[in-house]
C-alpha cells in the first residue's frame, strides 16, 4: 500500500488524492464495522463474550451489532453450518450491502471441524466467500479481535478505484454454486482423524 | 394385558421392556394408556434402533411414563429385515407423537400409518440421499459434496411450513406472494435430479 505524501511518479498530485480518498474511506470502514452475528454454536458464546464488557469490540468500531443484513458490514458466521442452513446464509450474504465481508469464526465454520458427515457443510467458503478465518474451537475471544484486527488491516489494503474487487460476486450458473464442483470437493476431502474413514464406510 | 399382543418382556436393569406384536400395537398401547392402574399418560420418547447383525430386526422404541404412578415402562415393536417398515400412528393417543414420529421417519424411513403429517422434520423436504441413521448409509452422505452443496443451495428454506401454518398465516394476511403461491400450489417442492456419476 502506498503511503500518503510519498512521491508516486510526475502525476503524484493524482495519485495522492486517490490515496487521501483511500486512506479517509477505508479508515472510516474499518473503525465502523457493523457486524451482523450467525451464531448457529458454541463460538456464538465467545463471540458474546467478545461483545460484552471484559473484551468489548466497541473498542474497535463494532459498536452497533446489526441483526439485520441490510444494516451489516461484516457476516461473522460462529458455528458449524448444516446444509440445512446453506441457502440462509447465503441469502443474508446477498442481501448485505457493499461493501461486505465475512468472518469465519472457528474450525467447524472453517473446514467443518470434527462434523465431517452427511449433515455438514465443510466449510462455509463453499458457499460465501470468506476474508478471515479465525481458527479455534471454539476461537478465545483474543482470537476474534486478532481477526477483526486483521480485517481491519485488509480493509485498509483495499483501494475504491479498483472495481474489480467490490463487484459482486459471480456464481458459476445457476446451480448456485461459486466454486467448480471439483474444488468444493477438493477442500471438503477429509484431514486429519477423518482421513482414517473412507466415504463409503 | 391383551392376549396375544405380547411377545416377550424382559426386565433389565430394573426397567420393563415389553415387545408387542406389530398388529397390535395400537391396541396395546390404548390399553397402557386408558386402564385404570396402567395409566400410562406421557409419551416420553419414539425412536428406533437398527442392528449390525443384518439378521436382527429393526426395532421400533417408545418410552412411556405415567405421571401419577411414576411408573416407566418401554415398549419395543420389531420390523423384520424384508418387511415393509411400517407401524401405526400413536399419533391419536398422545399428540406429542407428531414431531417423535416424523424424526424417526426422517432418520430412518419408518412409515407411521395414520400420522397426519408426515414429513421430514430435521433433514429438508427435497433431501434425496435417504435415511441417515440406517446402517447402510454412509457417514458422509450418498453424494460427493460438491453435489451436496448444490441440492443444499437449491432447496427451499420456507419449505419446512406445512400447509395448516402456511394458511393461519395466510389469514394474518402477512404471508409474502411465493408462500402464499406455494400454499394454492398445495406442494412442497421437487426434488432435484443427482447427476449420474453421483449416485
Amino acid at each position: 500500500m502506498k503511503r500518503i505524501g510519498e512521491v508516486q511518479s510526475s502525476n503524484y498530485l493524482v495519485a495522492k488524492f486517490q490515496d487521501l480518498v483511500d486512506w479517509a474511506v477505508n479508515s472510516s470502514r474499518a473503525n465502523s464495522l457493523w457486524p451482523m452475528p450467525f451464531g448457529t454454536a458454541c463460538c456464538a458464546i465467545e463471540f458474546m463474550a467478545t461483545a460484552a464488557s471484559r473484551f468489548d469490540f466497541a473498542r474497535f468500531g463494532m459498536e452497533r451489532q446489526a441483526f439485520s443484513p441490510r444494516q451489516a458490514d461484516v457476516l461473522i458466521c460462529a458455528g458449524r453450518l448444516p446444509f440445512k442452513l446453506a441457502p440462509v446464509i447465503r441469502r443474508i450474504y446477498d442481501q448485505m450491502p457493499q461493501p461486505k465481508w465475512v468472518i469465519s469464526m472457528g474450525a467447524c465454520a472453517s473446514t467443518g471441524g470434527i462434523f465431517d458427515n452427511y449433515a455438514m457443510v465443510q466449510g462455509i467458503d463453499t458457499i460465501v466467500p470468506v476474508d478471515v478465518y479465525v481458527p479455534g474451537c471454539p476461537p478465545r475471544p483474543e482470537g476474534l479481535l486478532y481477526g477483526i484486527l486483521l480485517l481491519h488491516k485488509k480493509i485498509k489494503g483495499e483501494s475504491l478505484f479498483d472495481h474489480v474487487r467490490r463487484r459482486d460476486e459471480q456464481l458459476l450458473d445457476e446451480k448456485g454454486l461459486r466454486l467448480p464442483p471439483e474444488t468444493i470437493d477438493e477442500i471438503s476431502e477429509p484431514f486429519g482423524n477423518s482421513v482414517h474413514q473412507f466415504r463409503s464406510s | 394385558m391383551i392376549p396375544g399382543a405380547v411377545r416377550e418382556a424382559v426386565a433389565s436393569d430394573g426397567e420393563t421392556i415389553v415387545y408387542v406384536a406389530r398388529e397390535r400395537l395400537l391396541e396395546a398401547m390404548r390399553y397402557l394408556k386408558d386402564t385404570p392402574g396402567q395409566d400410562y399418560d406421557y409419551l416420553v420418547d419414539v425412536t428406533a434402533v437398527e442392528f449390525r447383525d443384518r439378521e436382527r430386526p429393526l426395532e421400533v422404541v417408545y418410552f412411556l411414563r405415567s405421571l401419577t404412578r411414576k411408573a416407566d415402562i418401554r415398549i419395543k415393536v420389531e420390523l423384520q429385515p424384508g418387511a415393509e417398515l411400517a407401524v401405526d400412528s400413536v399419533y391419536s393417543l398422545w399428540h406429542g407423537a407428531d414431531w417423535l414420529e416424523r424424526e424417526v421417519f426422517d432418520m430412518f424411513g419408518v412409515t407411521f400409518r395414520g400420522h397426519p403429517d408426515l414429513r421430514r422434520i430435521l433433514m429438508w423436504e427435497t433431501y434425496a440421499e435417504g435415511y441417515p441413521l440406517r446402517k447402510n448409509f454412509p457417514l458422509r452422505g450418498r453424494f460427493s459434496r460438491a453435489e451436496q452443496v448444490r441440492q443444499a443451495l437449491n432447496a427451499n428454506p420456507e419449505a419446512h411450513y406445512s400447509m395448516e401454518e402456511l394458511s393461519i398465516a395466510a389469514a394474518g394476511g402477512d404471508l409474502p406472494e411465493d408462500m402464499r403461491e406455494r400454499l394454492r400450489r398445495g406442494e412442497r417442492g421437487t426434488i432435484p435430479e443427482p447427476p449420474p456419476s453421483a449416485a
